[in-house]
């Protein structure tokens, strides 16, 4: 793929016919080529972005492509765009040697979506950094409580319109 | 129970099938082997530790908040007080990161420094680890000794960067400046007395019963559950995983270096010390190659609208100083788009995940840090034991808390 490296791909189309026999992306569609809605390859990063419902299954479908660690998972606040909110999820292949991120966007009203700590344990204390610090919740999540901020804190501090200095 | 936003909160859950006889015990968070102010919440059946629940973020100074009202430059200071027993690892990460989104060229002798001074940084982290963790079973001596081979790598990082511990001496496009003049022939000296030295540890604390056995088949973790919570670096490889960054995805031109990857099979807490151990020794391999083969050249890239111009430069040519003046007060722009950028330090890996919306400060860093996941495995290697081998473990995977709350 080296000779691709250079080259932005900014659609789920031109991925398709660019790099057909990229894993992750034979991955997701044969699991379901509906449910994953775009991909960008730039700078060398895959990035497949996926409809927030199906993201367990599609954790599910890439681990199995052999995307079998998971290094990280944070959220991106796009305020005051909208969609508003933007999870990455950073999954590393021991044996490929070749990391994806999976994206999901979710609106400003309540957003929330489905944990993966099903599939990997170690997004516990990610998802719950998330919830406590953007305020996204993570159905099916063992233990969804504030991590870094006091229980009894109000507001989430990574939000863009929560003032860096705090509220005073 | 809610709190006053109306979300609800949890009391710490208590396991199913908890009996009269447990006993719950806290643990820090002002406690001398948490190595920082982590609190644990203990369930213990006598001396058996039945459950362990990790409470963390008494650290936490909101430092991707920070970021984000920074210029791009500015962040590289913030980098150092995340780990600050590493500090080079995590300038070089977040360096690489905005290298990425700029596409910027790295001169080979800054890229060649930058990998010498990282072993470096690997080195004092790895010492600090052996000392403190010995001092934890007991063994007094070790800690001063390592100490003492530290304070020799403080004083080359003063050398450099003009500071002890929080150096920002890894800049993006490069270096802050040149190493001055007799920085290789003295790391070549300290380089030299290294193994000698790590013989020195080995005879008191492999050789020595008593420590074996507080650590020999302690705090067990398999390959798949140190996969399953992201464990990473020295516990991963020492559970027989065989990956490092360093050698399978190379940054920085690692790819020109050889080196061993030591990993053990066994999973236990003398596994990882013997794997950080033998990585100590490979480190002195990878500075020799380093100054063996130092490549000639600038140690900045040639970016004038990205990278400081040099002070007689500046003092010297208008060009220059437009330059100067530009990147101090407005920073620069770097182009929009999302980067993940991962390394291996002495912990395990660092990744930097930095999205531009094409401004001169960042939207968004944020920073992944081994021991943040790596803590999430210690109910697994802790639970059945006895509650004194805790401590030994927490030792054997080297948490630093700044890195875990950020």
């Amino acid at each position: 793929m080296s000779e691709s490296i250079k080259k932005t791909l900014s659609s789920k189309l031109e991925v398709l016919e660019a790099m057909p026999n990229h894993p992750a992306v034979q991955a997701l569609q044969r699991w379901n080529s509906e449910a994953w809605v775009d991909a960008r390859f730039d700078r060398g990063e895959m990035t497949l972005t996926v409809a927030p419902e199906s993201i367990l299954e599609a954790a599910a479908a890439v681990q199995a492509a052999g995307y079998n660690f998971f290094e990280d998972m944070t959220a991106v606040d796009w305020f005051p765009s909208s969609p508003r909110f933007q999870l990455s999820y950073h999954i590393l292949s021991h044996k490929l040697l070749e990391r994806i991120r999976l994206r999901v966007l979710l609106e400003e009203t309540d957003p929330a979506v489905e944990s993966i700590t099903s599939i990997w344990p170690a997004a516990n204390f990610f998802e719950r950094e998330v919830f406590d610090l953007f305020g996204i919740r993570f159905e099916g999540h063992p233990n969804l409580r504030r991590i870094m901020m006091p229980e009894d804190w109000q507001g989430h501090p990574l939000r863009k319109d929560y003032p860096v200095e705090g509220y005073r | 129970m809610t709190d006053r936003a109306g979300t609800p909160i949890l009391e710490v859950p208590v396991a199913e099938g908890a009996k009269d006889q447990h006993m719950v015990l806290n643990m820090g968070p002002q406690h001398p082997a948490t190595h920082g102010v982590l609190r644990l919440v203990l369930e213990i059946d006598g001396e058996i530790v039945v459950r362990l629940y990790p409470e963390i973020g008494y650290l936490h100074t909101g430092i991707e908040k920070t970021c984000e009202a920074k210029f791009y430059q500015q962040v590289v200071p913030l980098t150092d007080r995340v780990n600050y027993l590493d500090p080079l690892s995590n300038n070089l990460a977040y360096c690489l990161a905005v290298e990425k989104l700029l596409d910027l060229e790295i001169p080979d002798k800054a890229q060649w420094l930058r990998v010498l001074l990282a072993e470096l940084s690997r080195l004092n982290s790895h010492l600090i680890w052996l000392g403190t963790h010995a001092m934890d079973i007991g063994a007094l001596t070790v800690f001063l000794y390592t100490f003492r081979e530290r304070e020799e790598i403080l004083r080359l990082l003063e050398a450099v960067a003009g500071q002890r511990m929080m150096t920002s001496y890894i800049r993006v496009g490069g270096l802050a400046m040149e190493p001055p003049i007799d920085f290789l022939p003295r790391v070549q000296a300290f380089i030299k007395t290294l193994p000698e030295k790590f013989d020195e540890y080995s005879n008191l604390l492999t050789g020595n019963p008593i420590f074996k056995n507080r650590l020999k088949g302690i705090g067990y973790l398999s390959a798949e559950d140190a996969i399953a919570y992201g464990v990473t670096g020295p516990p991963l490889r020492a559970s027989g995983v065989d990956i490092d960054l360093r050698r399978d995805m190379p940054y920085s031109s690692y790819e020109k270096f050889q080196f061993k990857v030591p990993v053990l099979p066994d999973g236990d807490t003398w596994a990882r010390y013997l794997v950080r151990l033998d990585e100590m020794r490979e480190s002195i391999k990878i500075i020799q190659q380093a100054l063996d083969g130092m490549p000639e050249g600038s140690v900045k890239a040639d970016a004038p609208k990205v990278v400081l111009p040099d002070r007689e430069k500046m003092k010297t040519q208008m060009e220059a100083l437009i330059h100067h003046f530009k990147i101090v007060t407005e920073g620069f722009n770097v182009p929009a788009g999302e980067v993940y950028q991962g390394i291996e330090c002495g912990h395990g890996q660092i990744g930097f995940y930095v999205v531009s919306d094409g401004t001169a400060k960042p939207w968004r860093v944020h920073m992944r840090y081994p021991s943040f996941a790596t803590l999430q495995a210690l109910e697994t290697m802790c639970k059945g034991g006895m509650l004194a081998d805790v401590v030994a473990v927490i030792g054997s995977i080297d948490i630093v808390l700044g890195e875990i709350d950020r």
